[in-house]
């Protein structure tokens, strides 16, 4: 069974971490996802770099760029993850977006993240419409879930259509903005995570885009059945060095 | 190669369903944005054909914009060049550059939507003025976002935005050009999905936007057919001509005679210091097909998928990649391309204001110096997009020759 759906029927609440490949340095990809195991992360997010990040904030914007200078490319990604099943077993899944996918054939690409043993994919730009004319065909033969969002903005009549088009889970955009917004979760938030959990959907949702710390993972695990650390850790990474992971993760759990 | 000797009767040149010209559009867009661009798609058409709206527009465009534009025979450009070229004045907008006939179509469509924030991004500048203009006409809240080396190129229409009540916001990221004004213009949208509209000024982004302003865009063909059957007696000329940036002035000039396959469709793009150089803005000599902004497109880009940074003494050219309309006009063969030097083009924006009394913007300029890449024959009836003045960019103009 998929890495993603054996965790997903765990009977705890999961932490799931992002942090960009090739950021700080090139070769951090293997020594960051020994130490995310290691911490007890649940899942994790590698973020394939590109070079204009629509959906992202400033801080994976910088890691990108950064990352894209040290020379990180999906072949190399896929090259330094290799092995990667030799030592890690938890659920790991690309985010990126569409073009550099593209660039290496999405074929190609999928055949290759089944062969390293990549669980799931994330494209924030390859939205329902696209992935279910051209794409979806490909991504299943070769065993990938594949992750769509959804935002307070999205009508529940287009969540019910993405529940019936996920085959893992549906990643919950906490507010509307790029990532890396830093001001909380208040009302507007705690109403919408609600009318989701009252819709009872088929895939559980998991909950990203601004957690920051303990207290907005609690927030957000409440209602939902996991969340995602994406800017806070890097900035972690940043100020902390690439051997800091568990200094992170022990603040949030 | 001679466009006018292939026959495209069987293909169409207009958006379908899902906003795709042939291999090209669609909308890759993050769900972020799924109800702002759902909202506009599922009724745009609708709204544009309301009577109410064309009455509006055409009004604007009439008394405002100060259209139809002239279409002018350039007598003594024409007998430099042994051709007979005219000139669709869009320079003499409102504004001064095509830009306009856009930004009044999607500012009477915002109101329509019940959006009171209007965001944008611009290159040259021209697009940025052209919709702080607008939001100042309806009352409107703006914000434009600039690449930080166009603020610098463009000065006198970042002053002529903030004259006009609008915010110019830097765009500092990459090249601090058009690409990255316009990755911070959906950042902007993303973080504010419900009062705002973003009036993208191209031919690009995720449909519908390339279909509706090629069709706001689309007055400038409807206007020259007419205006070249009183001096022609006849409604097509043997080529429309047009620089491309993201594509919207072409778009324009092309719209009513892309079925006509008697028309030769040239497109002008920027080559900037030459193809081969490293620094250049040719998408069509460079690029392949990927996703920029929401569409699939022509894209210049590594093997690895990293979208590259352009380069053109032109800011509205400094774009990597192309409309989609504009994609398939290439790869269906409908449309020639040519690439044109920072040198050619600076060379002709000279030409043009020492044999016409017109300074053409720089962007135009390239449009202008095709003559020197193509021959034409003496019975040729040529029409060029005069898609803006050269106010802008006198500084570059007086630099470039020391003026
Ligand atoms: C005068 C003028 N012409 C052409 C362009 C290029 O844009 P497009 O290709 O959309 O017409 C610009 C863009 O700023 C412009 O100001």
């Amino acid at each position: 069974m998929n890495r993603i759906l054996s965790k997903l029927k765990e009977d705890k609440k999961l932490l799931s971490l992002y942090f960009t490949a090739g950021y700080p340095s090139i070769n951090d990809t293997m020594d960051i996802l020994q130490q995310l195991q290691d911490s007890g992360v649940d899942m994790v997010e590698i973020g394939l770099p590109f070079s204009d990040p629509l959906a992202d904030g400033p801080t994976i914007q910088e890691s990108s760029t950064i990352a894209l200078k040290n020379g990180m490319t999906t072949e190399t990604l896929f090259n330094q993850l290799k092995d990667v099943r030799k030592t890690i077993d938890i659920p790991l899944i690309l985010m990126g977006y569409f073009n550099p996918m593209l660039q290496y054939g999405v074929e190609k690409f999928c055949a290759k993240c089944q062969e390293i043993g990549i669980d799931g994919i994330i494209m924030p730009d390859l939205p329902l419409a696209e992935y279910e004319a051209d794409y979806k065909d490909i991504f299943e033969k070769y065993g990938l879930i594949n992750v769509f969002l959804i935002t307070p903005q999205t009508s529940d009549e287009r969540i019910r259509q993405i529940d019936n088009a996920s085959n893992g889970f549906i990643y919950m955009v906490s507010s509307a903005s790029t990532t890396g917004a830093t001001s909380g979760f208040d009302n507007t938030q705690s109403t919408y995570f609600e009318r989701i959990s009252n819709m009872h959907l088929t895939h559980p949702q998991v909950i990203g885009f601004g957690i920051n710390n303990a207290s907005t993972f609690k927030v957000a695990t409440t209602y939902a059945k996991g969340a995602i650390i994406g800017s806070a850790f890097i900035k972690h990474i940043t100020t902390y060095g690439a051997q800091s992971v568990r200094k992170f993760v022990e603040t949030i759990r | 190669m001679n466009t006018k000797d292939n026959i495209h009767q069987d293909i169409s040149y207009q958006a379908d369903e899902r906003g795709y010209y042939g291999d090209f559009g669609g909308a890759f867009i993050p769900e972020m944005l799924y109800p702002n661009v759902e909202e506009l798609r599922s009724q745009y058409i609708e709204v544009m054909q309301e009577p109410s709206f064309q009455k509006e527009f055409h009004a604007l465009l009439k008394d405002y914009v100060g259209r139809p534009t002239p279409l002018y025979y350039a007598e003594r450009f024409s007998k430099k060049y042994n051709a007979k070229i005219y000139l669709k004045r869009e320079d003499l907008c409102h504004t001064g550059a095509h830009k306009v006939n856009n930004t009044i179509g999607q500012i009477l469509m915002a109101k329509r939507l019940g959006k009171n924030r209007i965001i944008a991004e611009t290159g040259a500048g021209q697009h940025g003025v052209a919709t702080a203009t607008v939001c100042a006409l309806m009352g409107l809240e703006c914000i434009v976002y600039m690449g930080a080396i166009d603020i610098q190129r463009q000065a006198p229409n970042v002053a002529r935005m903030k004259m006009l009540g609008a915010e110019v916001r830097p765009a500092l990221s990459g090249s601090k050009t058009l690409k990255d004004a316009t990755n911070e213009a959906i950042r902007d949208w993303i973080n504010n999905p419900v009062n705002t509209h973003y009036i993208i000024g191209s031919v690009v982004g995720p449909h519908p936007y390339p279909d509706m302003v090629a069709r706001f865009q689309s007055v400038i063909s409807e206007e020259t057919k007419k205006q070249l059957h009183e001096v022609e007696g006849r409604e097509n000329p043997d080529y429309v001509v047009a620089c491309v940036g993201g594509g919207s002035n072409a778009a324009g000039l092309f719209y009513h005679y892309l079925d006509q396959n008697e028309v030769g469709i040239i497109a002008v793009e920027a080559a900037g210091k030459g193809i081969d150089t490293g620094e250049s803005a040719a998408t069509s000599a460079l690029g392949k097909e990927g996703i920029i902004h929401g569409s699939k497109t022509l894209l210049m880009q590594t093997s690895d998928g990293q979208i590259t940074e352009p380069y053109s003494i032109s800011a509205g050219l400094d774009y990597p990649g192309v409309g989609p309309m504009h994609a398939h006009l290439f790869r269906s063969g409908r449309g020639e391309f040519i690439s044109i030097t920072d040198q050619q083009a600076m060379q002709a924006g000279l030409e043009l204001s020492k044999l016409e009394g017109i300074i053409p913007a720089i962007e135009t300029s390239h449009a202008l110096a095709i003559f020197e890449e193509r021959k034409f024959s003496p019975e040729d009836v040529i029409i060029i997009n005069l898609s803006g003045r050269g106010d802008k960019d006198l500084n570059t103009y007086i630099d470039y020759f020391n003026l």
